[in-house]
């Protein structure tokens, strides 16, 4: 298949009003109502696919759910303006939370979930910018999101941009040694238009993070580096929302970059996943997606 | 755009070419002045360097525009993953460093980030090849063109010469796409003249039409093609000497015509005979015209080392006597 060009970011006027404007302020039983929602797509996907990450991408979920409907500025309509904030899942593993929060706000036709890979899918295993409006660079090799995000929040800078860089990383990522590399250049360069938000969740696919090669205090560390941190119980929408807040104002009043410590739970809300590294990378079968999707359902109720 | 572009050509590109006595150019110098050019003219132009911006000349580009030069200090991957970034915010971003860690350390982040994004990269790194010289194996890229040609998307294109080395990087700064522009450390002869230098992309270059053996060349060992083709010439053998500056995509119809028109074809350089040019070359008439080939580079089962350029091309047998030596062992033997 030939490459496609990606279109270049367009200016529009200063009047133009995005569907997402990061003021909706969405009270937290609508936010918990679309990331069940987005977590019995997400499983339908893995499960017709008959392969995934369902842990990964239900850890992550409801920080998703959060900063796409509630406090980023975008509009799948406008997938290419200059200013939308920029959004990068450097643990692109959790493709299927992805391609199902872009379901969920008009970026990907919702009759897509049975190709998740597939062959000639947009819905790749891993996100493929090619194929996804408002998925601007690939991931799924770990390690190398934050740099992009960094890279997107120098030229957006450059171009005095109003828009912010948000990223998701998982912790097992931060193993990686480009990471590091990133949380350097970020704070030398004093990006503190970038929000990096850690996916804690303590597993990884050989085990605990901490037994397979441990992480420790990420607090400490990002302070260590310079950035801004900020430590949440990501499983309460009304702290992920205070510290998206809060890191908003943070971009405003530091010339640093703002790491929010992100507290979750790998496989939340179904509950034979919660905690288990088994359900890193693993499609459930149909009994054991059917008890899933009943959980789930219940949760809508 | 590179019409319009100037980089201050020096003198030395207008004169007259002899190649038994060449004037001689920093590629690299022309590659920094080129992006201070551009820079000017374009302000979506942004450069990267890993604490190489002396030796690669992008130190030119980061007086000049301050704000639009970002070291990312001794961290390749980040280099390649942030030049990544700020393309995907509409820059065109050149990032440099030595060869060896472009394409070696952030080999991954190349093929995974900017080339299956189709990320609007130039990667010019300089100091390839063996001809890097004193620094010795470790920092002497010769498995770099085998390992960026493999990669979907990504051009690959080593200059010959200053004159080329200009010309591509306007060309580079005007055309979409992940690119990886091979440069090097020494300077080199002359061999294009500015003022008659006729940029064709993708094309073999015709650097000397001939009849009995086709020797195709790339980057600095072009000279040194021209220079054995002049002594051969005087024995009586009529090479035709092909410039590959495009290596990927590589031109089939241009080497398969001088295949066919000589029957031998000889590889030069300054990398090793596997993978690179000699593989490309290889599998290209292999498929298309099957016509025996010599491979001259960097033999299987061996690294660079420690010396200066010009003993490290007659030690790996790429320099001007070397070639001449080959192609009348092969059309003489």
């Amino acid at each position: 298949m030939a490459p496609i060009i990606p279109t270049p970011p367009v200016k529009l006027p200063a009047t133009f009003q995005p569907s997402y404007n990061g003021t909706a302020n969405l009270p937290n039983d609508v936010l918990h109502k679309i990331a069940t929602q987005c977590r019995l797509d997400a499983l339908e996907m893995i499960y017709t696919a008959e392969s995934g990450h369902p842990g990964s991408s239900f850890s992550c979920l409801d920080i998703l759910t959060y900063l796409y409907c509630s406090h980023l500025r975008h509009d799948a309509h406008q997938p290419t303006w200059s200013d939308r904030d920029r959004f990068v899942l450097s643990k692109g593993h959790a493709a299927p939370a992805l391609y199902a929060i872009l379901m969920e706000t008009g970026y990907i036709d919702k009759a897509l979930k049975p190709t998740l890979r597939q062959v000639h899918s947009k819905l790749q295993g891993h996100p493929a910018s090619q194929y996804i409006s408002g998925v601007d660079v690939s991931t799924g090799s770990l390690g190398q999101g934050l740099s992009c995000a960094v890279g997107m929040a120098l030229g957006l800078r450059l171009d005095d941009s109003p828009a912010r860089v948000w990223t998701v990383l998982g912790d097992g990522e931060c193993q990686e040694g480009n990471t590091w590399e990133a949380v350097m250049s970020a704070a030398h360069h004093k990006v503190n238009n970038l929000t990096a938000i850690v996916d804690r969740n303590r597993l990884q696919i050989d085990g605990s993070t901490e037994a397979v090669k441990g992480l420790g205090n990420m607090a400490k560390k990002f302070d260590s580096f310079d950035w801004n941190v900020l430590e949440i119980d990501a499983t309460s929408f009304d702290e992920i929302r205070s510290a998206c807040q809060k890191a908003d104002e943070l971009a405003k009043t530091t010339d640093r970059p703002t790491v929010i410590i992100a507290n979750t739970v790998k496989g939340r809300g179904v509950s034979f996943m919660e905690n288990q590294a088994g359900w890193h990378g693993k499609a459930p079968n149909t009994s054991e997606y059917e008890a899933a999707v009943a959980e789930l359902q219940a949760l809508l109720k | 755009m590179g019409a319009t572009v100037q980089a201050s050509s020096p003198a030395v590109l207008n004169e007259p070419i002899n190649i038994e006595s060449p004037k001689k150019h920093a590629p690299r110098v022309m590659f920094g002045e080129t992006l201070v050019a551009l820079g000017h003219e374009n302000p979506n132009i942004v450069v990267l360097d890993a604490d190489l911006a002396c030796s690669t000349q992008t130190a030119k580009f980061a007086k000049a525009f301050p704000n639009r030069f970002f070291n990312q200090g001794i961290a390749e991957q980040d280099l390649m993953n942030t030049a990544a970034g700020l393309a995907t915010v509409g820059k065109i971003p050149f990032l440099s460093t030595f060869a060896m860690f472009a394409s070696g350390k952030a080999w991954e982040p190349l093929r995974n980030t900017v080339c299956y994004s189709n990320l609007n990269v130039k990667i010019a790194p300089t100091h390839s090849g063996i001809s890097l010289g004193e620094d010795g194996a470790s920092h002497q890229s010769i498995e770099d063109i085998a390992i960026t040609r493999v990669i979907p998307y990504l051009t690959v294109i080593v200059p010959s010469d200053s004159t080329e080395t200009q010309a591509v990087i306007e060309w580079a700064a005007e055309t979409y796409g992940p690119m990886y522009i091979r440069l090097i450390r020494p300077d080199v002869p002359v061999i294009h003249r500015k003022d008659d230098y006729v940029f064709e992309p993708y094309k073999l270059r015709v650097e000397r039409a001939g009849t009995d053996l086709t020797i195709v060349a790339t980057g600095e060992t072009v000279y040194f093609a021209l220079l054995a083709a002049n002594r051969l010439a005087e024995q009586g053998i009529n090479v035709e000497v092909l410039n590959a500056l495009f290596i990927a995509p590589f031109d089939v119809e241009g080497m398969v015509a001088s295949a066919k028109k000589t029957g031998k074809v000889l590889t030069v350089e300054s990398h090793s005979v596997i993978g690179g040019l000699g593989g490309v070359v290889c599998e290209t008439l292999s498929e298309h015209c099957p016509t025996p080939v010599k491979r001259l580079g960097v033999q299987a089962g061996r690294f660079g080392q420690s010396g200066k350029a010009v003993d490290l091309f007659r030690e790996y047998g790429i320099d001007a006597q070397a070639i001449e030596e080959a192609v009348v062992a092969w059309v003489k033997g």
